[in-house]
């Protein structure tokens, strides 16, 4: 397979150390990528110098500019599991289906009763689902679903790091993972009463301490002037 | 570039063709392109910084039958519409009495020259303890949990201000952020998110209206 330099063309350059490295890389990002959902709203929280980073096992309330709650749970299986309490709590059945397909969504924001059509809908209906009025969260009226979810699914979340800590303890591995810590994630203009809702709908339930979700950036408090 | 030699145009039958010397080199440049197509991909894609995060705890509510202290050296802020902030030192009067005079607020705001000054003046001496630790931390005078242990003692003194913050229904989350930032970032120990109380409520309204 010798093959003589051809004279006056372009020069033959091995490209396999190149293409190695490629496909190195690719197989590395392809292996850490962890997607980022496509949040139900948009929601863009104030800056902090806060250096915590948002533990992975969390309990998620974001709270949009127009107040609405939405609520996720990161362990997909608490949240199948807490689907299965909250539909037998609200008497609305669900199909093993839907408790399946609703494990693989971000967080949401209806009703339990819209639910069921919810996670049916396509990606896009869901955008534009008409009754995404936010997690009913009422701290006077007994309708405050939002507390059930928070409840049921702290317990499901809890329930589920525990499984995984005996687990690991009788593989006799190490355990890393990090117990479930509740986060609030908010827009900046949202009126800080709605955010008070939320947080006494948490300490209700004796949930005393939370992440707040703020993003990247030195704190700087100086507001533009021009806004 | 090299290419898989095709087999020459349909079979001749019977042809006695001699193979001729098939090159075993392939052309590479559509795996490559294909390769770095995903590479970019995955490198826009992927998410490097998880969110950062301000943890934060709350009070828990009071037994109803105590009776809440007197805060000694308290400093309330209190959060209006249009990113405004008053504020008053020590217990709220609705009038004058024998301990002091009618509460009065004052205003602050988010720039530089303001709120961050004004706590930057409130905790100068707190710092500059905290400041000295760090110094002698730094010389390897002091181990690490002492010097955390220090620092915590010298935060929770009784002598440094508590700040307690409070909002009217107009004020936004960015602002109750950035007030509990500022203080975060003058090392401040004690601050906890209060209601409001009507008489406050009052007040502010007083300065920026009722709308």
């Amino acid at each position: 397979m010798s093959k003589k330099p051809s004279k006056g063309g372009a020069p033959a350059l091995d490209m396999t150390p190149m293409v190695d490295l490629a496909f190195l890389l690719v197989t590395f990002f392809m292996l850490t990528a962890s997607f980022r959902m496509s949040e139900p709203v948009a929601v863009d929280p104030p800056s902090s110098i806060g250096q915590v980073s948002l533990p992975d096992n969390h309990i998620l309330v974001t709270i949009d500019n127009t107040g609405r709650a939405f609520f996720g749970i990161s362990n997909s299986t608490a949240k199948m599991n807490a689907l299965r309490q909250m539909s037998a709590k609200y008497n609305v059945p669900f199909t093993e289906q839907q408790i399946v397909k609703f494990s693989g969504l971000p967080s949401f924001g209806v009703d339990i009763k819209d639910l069921p059509a919810y996670i049916d809908a396509n990606e896009q209906a869901r955008t534009n689902f008409k009754n995404q009025k936010g997690v009913p969260l009422d701290t006077i009226t007994p309708n405050n679903q939002l507390k059930d979810w928070i409840s049921i699914g702290g317990t499901e979340a809890v329930k589920m790091y525990e499984e995984a800590k005996l687990k690991a303890v009788d593989a006799g591995g190490e355990f890393k993972a990090e117990k479930p810590r509740y986060a609030i994630k908010c827009d900046g203009k949202t009126k800080y009463i709605y955010v008070k809702d939320v947080i006494k709908t948490f300490t209700d339930l004796k949930l005393y301490q939370f992440n707040l979700i703020t993003s990247l950036e030195g704190g700087g408090t100086v507001i533009d002037p021009t806004k | 570039m090299a290419e898989i030699a095709d087999s020459g145009g349909g079979g001749h039958k019977g042809g006695k063709k001699r193979a001729k010397k098939q090159s075993t080199r392939i052309d590479m440049t559509p795996m490559v392109d294909l390769a770095f197509l995903l590479l970019t991909f995955f490198v826009l894609t992927a998410t490097f910084s998880k969110p950062k995060s301000m943890e934060l705890t709350f009070p828990a509510p009071p037994p109803p039958d105590q009776k809440i202290d007197e805060v000694k050296k308290g400093i309330t802020f209190l959060l209006s519409k249009d990113d405004r902030i008053f504020y008053y030192e020590g217990q709220f009067r609705a009038a004058d009495d024998e301990k002091g005079k009618k509460t009065e607020l004052a205003e602050l705001n988010f720039s530089q020259g303001s709120l961050h000054k004004f706590l930057l003046d409130k905790n100068k001496e707190m710092q500059e303890k905290i400041k000295a630790l760090d110094v002698k931390h730094k010389n390897k005078q002091l181990e690490d949990t002492t010097f955390k242990r220090m620092v915590k003692e010298i935060k929770a003194d009784k002598e440094s201000y508590t700040y307690l913050i409070k909002t009217d229904d107009k004020a936004t989350y960015k602002n109750v952020i950035d007030v509990i930032d500022e203080l975060n970032v003058n090392v401040v120990g004690k601050y906890v998110m209060v209601d409001i109380l009507k008489p406050e409520m009052d007040l502010v309204i007083e300065k920026v209206g009722a709308n």
